[in-house]
């Protein structure tokens, strides 16, 4: 009987997946942890994993340009940072409410990607690799460069931003449980965004380009405008996740515009599974995981990172997604 | 030539076409006319052309020289998804449907192409009943029901090209422009995509391009024959039949004499 694996195949495509309850019981899960961590005296790793759910967001966001949409961006981190300067430039200007940093990075990613995605996505394959990288690498000299914007020091925040709630209530964000809190509500809110956009008119333009341009193009859609808007969401995703990684931080430097920071969202993107609605998420976990535990014991960690890759993608090549589930990715 | 019987009910006129690649005309001259309602064959042997004239009037290559009118519109330079949302559609010589998708997503993609807005990016395209309704009166027309749910690369070679042709059916064009449908087709499969473009007759124009001659003298209203980048003839199928200059392209130099 053939008609099993297709069912199965064609939910994976589109319909909303039956992981509904496997994502909320991970959620609960992630909302545990931090109490878990106090609980055992590992209160320091509530900042550590605050920091992969904002990497988990940016990755996510790389994911849907390199998973959805199937375009091999390798120029994220540029968005990354011009969230994460807007924020700071902002900050340093003296501006301290969080919903006008945030959205402001978001507007200013958006743009950014717009600009380079107009000019990027005439491209494709390996030219089109190359050209979001020589972007993304530009824009890390001009913030080198830039001495008033601390050059290579990079500006130092000192605070975290203010985020009212209430007239006369703001939540105190330098608690690194409401921190860790705010960042799991943001990335679980994207997720979810992502999820419907997958399913949505949108979302099936996005992946039948990807099965195959020239048909999408000869059924009448304007494939560049679709691929172009993809890219300013994933832009404006990754702006916020720089923006929060500023607030995280307390710090920003050009390193995040840096062509290895845009390797290594790849990195997470490819070891979750390229694809899988979760890959970032994943990716960034097992990524940051590994950093955090080997460096402890060995100097070299890095060596140990690339042989995980390499694992990976010789005898995973769905990514760790694909090892637990058979409907892995939406290809 | 019969073309010019009356540009005026033209559906899709090609007037003096020429592209070169280096010093090769591939098409060279090309004046043909598509009347509305017709099934109007293009044939021609091997490298006389035809792929690369299916190519400019589908808009993936842009004639050096020449015009292409659709509805009396000048589209020489439209991009290729315009052209379709002016109602030139076309089938794929080399099957090119989503080979990840199911039947059902492959036609509701082409509705979804026409009908309403596809820059919503909130409401699940498969909870759309209009969507999902008319996908599947166009696999039935494709001779595909029963199949919605499979997976397109999944299809055996024959269902794939029958949805190769439904792709470009339910872009509802008024023009639809089938590039060897026949191809790679055993008897059987013939038959049912011969069937098929027959029932096309009642409903839009078709320019075919085929090799099968069977399939061309059934179906055509008109043939005409391309050879070495230009049209020598454009008739009946009984004159072409006939045809000195015809059979001498196809059969060689001492059949004709």
């Amino acid at each position: 009987m053939e008609t099993q694996p297709t069912a199965a195949r064609s939910g994976a495509a589109f319909a909303p997946r039956a992981g509904v309850a496997l994502a909320l019981w991970s959620l609960l899960a992630l909302s545990l942890l931090p109490h878990a961590l106090d609980a055992l005296g590992q209160g320091f790793y509530i900042g550590f994993a605050s920091r992969v759910l904002v990497y988990a967001l940016a990755a996510s966001s790389l994911n849907l340009v390199i998973g959805n949409a199937g375009m091999l961006s390798f120029g994220h981190a540029a968005f990354l940072g011009t969230g994460a300067y807007c924020a700071a430039l902002l900050w340093t200007g003296g501006t301290t409410s969080a919903w006008i940093l945030w959205p402001a990075a978001m507007c200013v990613a958006a743009l950014a990607a717009l600009v380079i995605g107009a000019i990027s996505l005439r491209t494709r394959g390996v030219y089109f690799i190359m050209i979001t990288l020589a972007f993304a690498q530009m824009l890390y000299y001009v913030v080198v460069s830039l001495k008033v914007w601390g050059g290579d020091d990079g500006i130092n925040l000192g605070a975290r931003p203010r985020l009212g709630l209430a007239p006369g209530f703001a939540l105190d964000l330098a608690d690194e449980f409401n921190w860790y809190y705010l960042c799991l509500g943001i990335l679980a809110l994207a997720l979810w965004l992502s999820g419907r956009l997958a399913a949505s008119r949108f979302g099936r333009v996005i992946a039948a380009q990807r099965e195959n341009e020239i048909r999408a193009e000869a059924i009448g859609f304007p494939v560049y405008r679709y691929k172009l808007i993809l890219f300013v969401i994933a832009g404006a995703a990754a702006g916020l996740a720089g923006a929060l990684l500023a607030a995280q931080n307390g710090f920003v430097s050009p390193k995040l515009m840096h062509w290895t920071q845009s390797g290594s969202l790849m990195v997470m993107v490819i070891l979750g599974g390229v694809g899988h609605r979760y890959a970032g998420v994943l990716g960034a976990g097992l990524l940051l995981g590994l950093e955090e535990i080997l460096s402890a014991y060995t100097l070299h960690w890095a060596f140990w990172v690339g042989l995980t890759l390499l694992g990976v993608v010789l005898f995973a090549p769905r990514g760790i997604a694909g090892l637990f589930s058979r409907e892995a990715a939406g290809r | 030539m019969s073309a010019a019987r009356g540009p005026g009910n033209a559906l899709l006129e090609l007037q003096g076409l020429a592209k070169h690649f280096g010093g090769v005309a591939a098409t060279d001259g090309v004046s043909l006319a598509v009347r509305a309602g017709e099934i109007l064959a293009l044939i021609g042997p091997n490298g006389a052309g035809k792929t690369t004239l299916v190519a400019q009037i589908s808009g993936l290559l842009r004639p050096d020289d020449g015009l292409i009118r659709f509805e009396g519109a000048d589209i020489t330079r439209a991009a290729v998804h315009m052209r379709v949302r002016l109602g030139l559609a076309r089938a794929f010589q080399i099957t090119s449907i989503f080979r990840g998708f199911t039947v059902l997503e492959n036609l509701a993609l082409a509705v979804q192409a026409r009908s309403g807005t596809s820059l919503s990016f909130w409401r699940p395209a498969a909870s759309e009943a209009a969507l999902q309704d008319e996908a599947r009166h166009y696999a039935r027309l494709a001779g595909l029901a029963g199949s919605e749910t499979r997976i397109a690369g999944a299809l055996a070679h024959g269902e794939q090209r029958q949805l190769e042709v439904g792709l470009a059916l339910a872009t509802r064009p008024k023009l639809v422009l089938l590039d060897e449908p026949m191809a790679g087709l055993g008897p059987e499969e013939s038959a049912r995509m011969i069937e098929l473009i027959e029932s096309l007759r009642t409903q839009t124009t078709v320019l075919l391009v085929e090799h099968d001659m069977d399939a061309v003298f059934r179906l055509a209203d008109r043939i005409a024959v391309l050879v070495r980048g230009r049209i020598i003839a454009d008739d009946v199928p009984a004159a072409i039949r006939a045809h000195t200059e015809v059979i001498r392209a196809y059969l060689g130099e001492e059949a004709a004499s």
